[in-house]
């Protein structure tokens, strides 16, 4: 006969030394594990619980500035600094880890409506209200580390004065030239003292510009005739137009998906679009209850974060209707500016009250070096906790997030109208020949019309 | 073209593999018409196959330790084989698992395991507790109850044991001191540990049912099972529901949150003797004083096979063998083809006087213990044993400290006893819509109408001799008509009682702080 029973040495099954690690056997055999669903159900309710208490998402105030902040921008080689331009002038360079101000740029009288910097990080262009186009000279990082106590002014390389107030300015990707929007779209170089290029498409002021990151010779436009307008330049005239019921506020092309831009409107919607088909939107992002004034993409491209005049920021997911995240302090007024970190971890919203705010982009999330046993079981936790959410006690937990009463009366208002406007519409559909009334997608309905 | 045949076979196999780590079937998304959700959700199939994919080949080829096994060779039977022989086949580590211990003055003994089947229980009906660690098979406590003790049932690791004495069931350390008396359960005949839920379920004398929580010490549960005394019951692994045997011949099936048995069938003709289930949840034995043993399948409540024995107690091994144990005999049944049809595989006799009480395997060995009239035993019964365990649910070479962490683990994420269910695989799904709507009042009043003009419908008959009145029979025209109305308006009160209770209630819950005490408290 042939015969064999289990038999485990110690050795095998058990360390050498102390110093080793004990070992680990693993058998993914689901008989093994009874009531595997039930478990993980637990698990969800528990993280989301545990991720409720540890959302704190504001780390700091940056104080500084003696106006309302207008415009920022983001030094894409260095992640700690920060540049923010406010109402009476004052350009400042912040670094963020330590909450102050590295260096300030002296000069324009007037609004800051616009701030960008070169890719290559060295050359930082302003524009404002006194017809002005600055170039300053970006400070090196490592001398800036040393004296950033003091307060650095730095001279303007170079001062380019023109015939009308700017009221945006973006720069393009790995280029030489940059953007203004005022009258009409200016496009510039480096060194020439006036405009390479103009375009102009109606007669109304453009008020934001925004070139494409993986087309360097797109870019888009909004303006205050309600229509966003795609321009390329290497043709003489401009590409494309739609125009909406409102305004457009701001645009932000998704850096992962270059095609596709999404626009933040008058209509506390933002609206993401295909550059290619703008005859309808792709998504319609719903939550904010006052106009959205900013947006800016993560660098993901997943995510998108927008600030909105209603004292709120919000961060949304790029194909997700409604917000992920929603962040308000009782000091912080309406927010007028808006910028994701470089490396996805923080978002900066620069507002009314004079002050940039510092928050974390995941409100739970745990700052410093992780380690990797961590990380694994954080990941693990989110992933439970994604799989369970639908479910109504894990959904409770979740979504919950506390509202200042303003807000929370403004967005039911705003929901009991919109119910009542559907209600009625589907009243006198009922009440109609059928086929005779043909309802819009919510995508369609707010385009007015597409231009070429 | 052999290659072709074995690759062929080989992928047969690991399908076979990828089919159990998939647990179930794939969604079918043809019926979406959302595309960006069927675009998520084909991207989640995909990643579930290819973990399960991965399962498999760790399956295949990472796994340390093969199972056991015994082939007999030509015309040799393995229920033939007995113990001697094999014990001179195999190693001597596994050979010092065979042993007798004879302890005749305490009584018939029972056992039980820890669940990585490091430990082990024993009690003696004289009042006898030891604990004994299997792997040095030394002994690391014996204490004296001086009582009655009927069972004895480890808790979620070594350090916590209950035994049911003469009055009541206490918990005691492994040190041997008592911590607990559990007073509400009685005098109990048989204990079992829910492990998920940390639940303690007890039977006692007077055929009451307990459900305890041993983390929080709150009863969660005490039933009266209505059918009388019984000391058959066991606890399926696979949903944590409670099954007892009746002298009836009824297996009724019980969980904490109701107070009604969720199942009530009817296995034998006489009363039963024992239980077991399987551990993947679809198989239970059952054996009756009539002396056959019935294997039931559990999804459809039907007898798979019916076996002649008698059993006076039953065990399922991890990997599905059937101990049954009756007076000095055991046998083994397994089944070979994988088809859920039980033979004979090996048998065992104790010497004349021994009665075996209890058997019970040994989790992740191919060992049987067996409590007996005399002692206590232990036989080898290869490939009956899971041979690969996992860490992080069972380890069988656990130091203190992963003891400590494990513990933390499990009670973090110990499950509240509403997932008691009899498909533990419909938590998180979608719960079927109610199919019955209340009546509109037209169709009411239409019902009504109906009932009236049926009843108007009937003839009369025709009396003679002066009683065919007219008055009379106006009289009886009207009884009909108002005994047709009479359910449908019983029914139309019995519900708005109902919302008028229900509006009630939910009057009550808002009352006032200070008047809550004067809410009438619904009778639990």
């Amino acid at each position: 006969m042939k015969v064999k029973v289990i038999s485990r040495s110690t050795d095998e099954f058990t360390r050498e030394r102390s110093q080793d690690l004990q070992r680990v056997f693993r058998n993914f055999d689901p008989s093994l594990r009874t009531q595997e669903k039930a478990v993980e159900y637990v698990r969800a309710l528990n993280a989301a619980k545990l991720d409720k208490i540890f959302a704190r998402p504001f780390i700091g105030a940056m104080d500084g500035h003696r106006d309302s902040i207008k415009c920022m921008a983001k030094n894409p080689n260095y992640l700690k600094a920060i540049f923010s331009g406010s109402d009476d002038g004052d350009i400042r360079l912040w670094d963020l880890a330590s909450r102050r101000t590295v260096c300030r740029f002296p000069g324009q009288q007037g609004a800051v409506q616009g701030l960008t910097v070169s890719t290559d990080g060295s050359v930082l262009v302003s524009c404002g209200s006194d017809c002005t186009v600055r170039l300053w000279n970006v400070p090196d990082a490592n001398l800036a580390d040393l004296d950033s106590l003091s307060d650095n002014s730095a001279k303007p390389l170079a001062v380019y004065v023109w015939k009308n107030a700017f009221r945006a300015v973006d720069h393009q990707w790995d280029g030489e030239l940059f953007a203004t929007a005022g009258a009409q779209v200016d496009i510039w170089n480096h060194n020439r003292s006036q405009p390479v290029n103009t375009f102009d498409w109606g007669t109304d002021t453009t008020i934001s510009v925004r070139f494409n990151p993986g087309e360097p010779n797109v870019l888009a436009t909004s303006a205050n005739d309600r229509s966003i307008t795609l321009y390329d330049l290497r043709m003489s005239s401009p590409a494309r137009k739609v125009i909406m019921r409102t305004k457009t506020n701001s645009i932000a092309w998704n850096p992962m998906e270059p095609m596709n831009f999404t626009a933040a409107n008058e209509d506390c919607n933002c609206y993401s679009y295909d550059a290619r088909k703008l005859d309808e939107a792709k998504c319609v992002h719903k939550d904010h209850v006052s106009a959205v004034m900013d947006i800016d993409f993560s660098p993901t491209g997943r995510e998108f974060v927008t600030g909105s005049y209603d004292r709120t920021v919000r961060i949304f997911q790029y194909i997700g209707g409604h917000s992920q995240e929603v962040y308000h302090t009782k000091r912080m007024q309406r927010v007028f500016c808006v910028k994701y970190s470089c490396d996805g971890s923080y978002v900066i919203s620069g507002s009314d009250d004079t002050n940039l705010r510092l928050w974390k982009a995941k409100a739970s999330e745990q700052l410093g070096v992780v380690l990797p046993r961590e990380k694994k079981k954080q990941e693990y936790l989110e992933a439970v906790k994604n799989r369970y959410k639908h479910l109504p006690e894990v959904k409770r937990i979740v979504r919950h997030r506390h509202l200042p009463k303003p807000i929370y009366k403004a967005a039911n208002l705003r929901r009991t109208m919109i119910e009542a406007e559907r209600r009625k519409e589907q009243r006198r559909k009922a009440h109609s020949a059928p086929g005779s009334i043909v309802t819009e997608s919510i995508r369609k309905r707010r385009i007015i019309k597409e231009v070429e | 073209m052999t290659m072709g045949a074995t690759q062929e076979n080989g992928d047969d196999e690991m399908d076979q593999k990828v089919k159990k780590y998939l647990r179930g079937e794939a969604a079918n998304l043809e019926g979406l018409k959302d595309k960006k959700l069927k675009g998520q959700l084909a991207v989640r199939e995909e990643l579930y196959g290819k973990s399960a994919k991965a399962a498999a080949k760790i399956e295949k080829w990472l796994l340390p330790s093969e199972g056991g096994y015994l082939e007999a060779e030509g015309i040799e039977k393995t229920w033939r084989i007995k113990q001697e022989s094999i014990a001179r086949e195999v190693d001597i580590l596994s050979s010092r698992s065979q042993y007798d211990i004879v302890l005749p003055e305490l009584g018939p003994y029972t056992l039980d395991f820890t669940s990585n089947g490091r430990y082990m229980a024993a009690a003696g009906r004289k009042g006898h507790l030891a604990i004994v660690d299997m792997k040095t098979l030394n002994l690391i406590k014996e204490i004296q109850v001086r009582e009655t003790v009927r069972d004895v049932v480890y808790l979620h690791n070594e350090l916590f044991f209950a035994a049911a004495q003469k009055k009541y069931p206490y918990i005691y350390n492994r040190d041997g001191t008592e911590l607990h008396c559990l007073k509400e359960h009685g005098a109990v005949l048989r204990l079992q540990f829910l492990k998920n839920h940390f639940l303690l379920a007890s039977i006692n004398k007077f055929g009451q049912l307990h459900y305890q929580d041993v983390t929080m010490g709150e009863m969660v549960g005490n039933f009266r099972t209505g059918l009388g005394c019984t000391d058959v019951m066991q606890v399926n692994p696979f949903n944590g529901v409670v099954a007892l045997g009746h002298s009836s011949g009824t297996v009724t099936m019980w969980k904490p949150t109701s107070a009604a048995p969720l199942v009530k069938m009817l296995c034998h003709p006489g009363p039963l003797s024992s239980l077991a289930f399987h551990p993947n949840g679809h198989l239970m034995a059952t054996s009756g004083k009539e002396k056959k043993i019935k294997i039931w399948d559990l999804r459809k409540f039907e007898v798979i096979q019916t076996l002649p024995g008698n059993a006076k107690t039953l065990n399922f091994s991890q990997k599905g063998l059937l101990a049954a144990g009756t007076g000095s005999f055991i046998q083994i049944l397994a089944d070979f083809s994988g088809s859920q049809n039980y033979s004979r595989y090996m048998t065992h006799s104790m010497a004349k006087g021994y009665q075996v009480g209890k058997v019970l395997f040994r989790p992740y060995e191919d060992v049987l213990g067996i409590g007996h009239s005399m002692g206590w035993s232990s036989i080898l019964i290869p490939g009956s044993g899971e041979p690969n365990f996992d860490s992080w649910v069972a380890n069988p070479f656990e130091t203190s400290k992963q003891r400590r962490e494990k513990e933390v683990h499990s009670l973090l994420d110990k499950l509240p006893p509403e997932t008691i269910m009899l498909d533990p695989t419909k938590v998180g799904t979608v719960r079927a819509a109610r199919k019955k709507e209340k009546p509109t009042k037209e169709e009411r009043e239409a019902e009504m109408e109906a009932a009236v003009e049926a009843a108007k419908d009937t003839d009369f008959k025709k009396k003679t001799k002066g009683r065919n009145k007219p008055s009379k029979r106006a009289k009886k025209r009207k009884e009909i008509i108002d005994r047709a109305k009479r359910p449908l308006l019983e029914q139309r009160i019995e519900e708005q009682e109902m919302s008028r209770k229900k509006r009630k209630t939910n009057a009550e819950t808002e009352m006032p702080k200070s008047l809550q005490r004067f809410v009438r408290q619904k009778a639990t």
